[in-house]
């Protein structure tokens, strides 16, 4: 019971914050805690730099991929060629 | 000497579509063309597989057939663009005279040549290290990270329990800062 209400969290418990605050799903006291334990360690301090510059990275908006419907209608498409030319 | 490389159509759109798509979208700006270019690709490369040698590998190859399609589509555009007359008026009335250098000041906002290659070599090296992931991590990274899905949904979709699609956003997440460390940083 202790350990659950512990203002310090292991390694794992924060990266995990720290992944889910990439993507705004971090509730607040998750985010105390992450800031509590970055204070002390400096893996995670590294593990959250590299975390941040990523999302920085994949928030650009020239990184872009196709939909998911958008793909399956290219294939029907291509299969449809495919089959045509074999 | 190396083994030749071949041509297998059945996974191209799995593997290679997002790549090219990316690297045309950096190109032309506009998703419906980009989508129309890849597609065009996919075709051109089944109707000239039989030219394949196998010295690059398919993905350069794909690329090469892309960069020509991208090239005709500029062509076509600019030949539609040469009938309009591009006129550049300054101190075209006598009030705004003196405005010209104001005007001419190079825009600060506006993206240049550089941002833009650097933009669309990004692309592509977050497309390469996406490409060493897994299958499913990738799927699952690509629909949280970039297309902004919710948890719910992608959970929904592959029928996981979201601790499970934590822990595979981790595994993608460490996997794609070490990658984009070694090729981009």
């Amino acid at each position: 019971m202790e350990k659950k209400y512990s203002i310090f969290v292991p390694c794992d418990t924060a990266q995990h914050t720290c992944d889910k605050s990439q993507y705004n799903e971090a509730s607040l006291i998750e985010k105390i805690k992450l800031s509590i334990h970055l204070v002390y360690c400096k893996a995670c301090q590294t593990y959250t730099k590299k975390n941040n510059n990523l999302s920085k990275l994949m928030k650009d908006k020239k990184v872009q991929t196709m939909k998911s419907d958008e793909k399956d209608s290219l294939e029907a498409l291509f299969k449809k060629e495919l089959s045509k030319n074999k | 000497m190396t083994t030749p490389h071949e041509l297998d159509p059945n996974g191209w759109i799995k593997n290679y579509s997002d790549y090219l798509f990316n690297y045309t979208i950096v190109r032309v700006d506009d998703r419906e063309i980009a989508k129309d270019l890849v597609q065009e690709t996919f075709f051109a490369g089944l109707r000239s597989m039989k030219n394949f040698k196998g010295e690059a590998s398919e993905r350069t190859w794909l690329i090469s057939i892309l960069k020509r399609k991208i090239i005709d589509y500029y062509r076509k555009i600019n030949s539609n663009k040469g009938k309009a007359e591009v006129r550049m008026n300054y101190n075209a009335d006598s009030e705004s005279e003196g405005d010209w250098l104001e005007e001419r000041v190079a825009d600060p906002y506006a993206t240049n040549a550089e941002t833009e290659i650097e933009n669309s070599e990004l692309g592509l090296a977050i497309q390469d290290c996406l490409a060493k992931l897994p299958e499913k991590q990738a799927t699952i990274f690509k629909m949280k990270t970039i297309d902004n899905y919710d948890t719910e949904t992608i959970c929904n979709e592959f029928n996981i329990t979201s601790s499970n699609l934590w822990v595979i956003i981790h595994r993608a997440r460490t996997a794609m800062a070490s990658c984009m460390e070694e090729n981009w940083f």
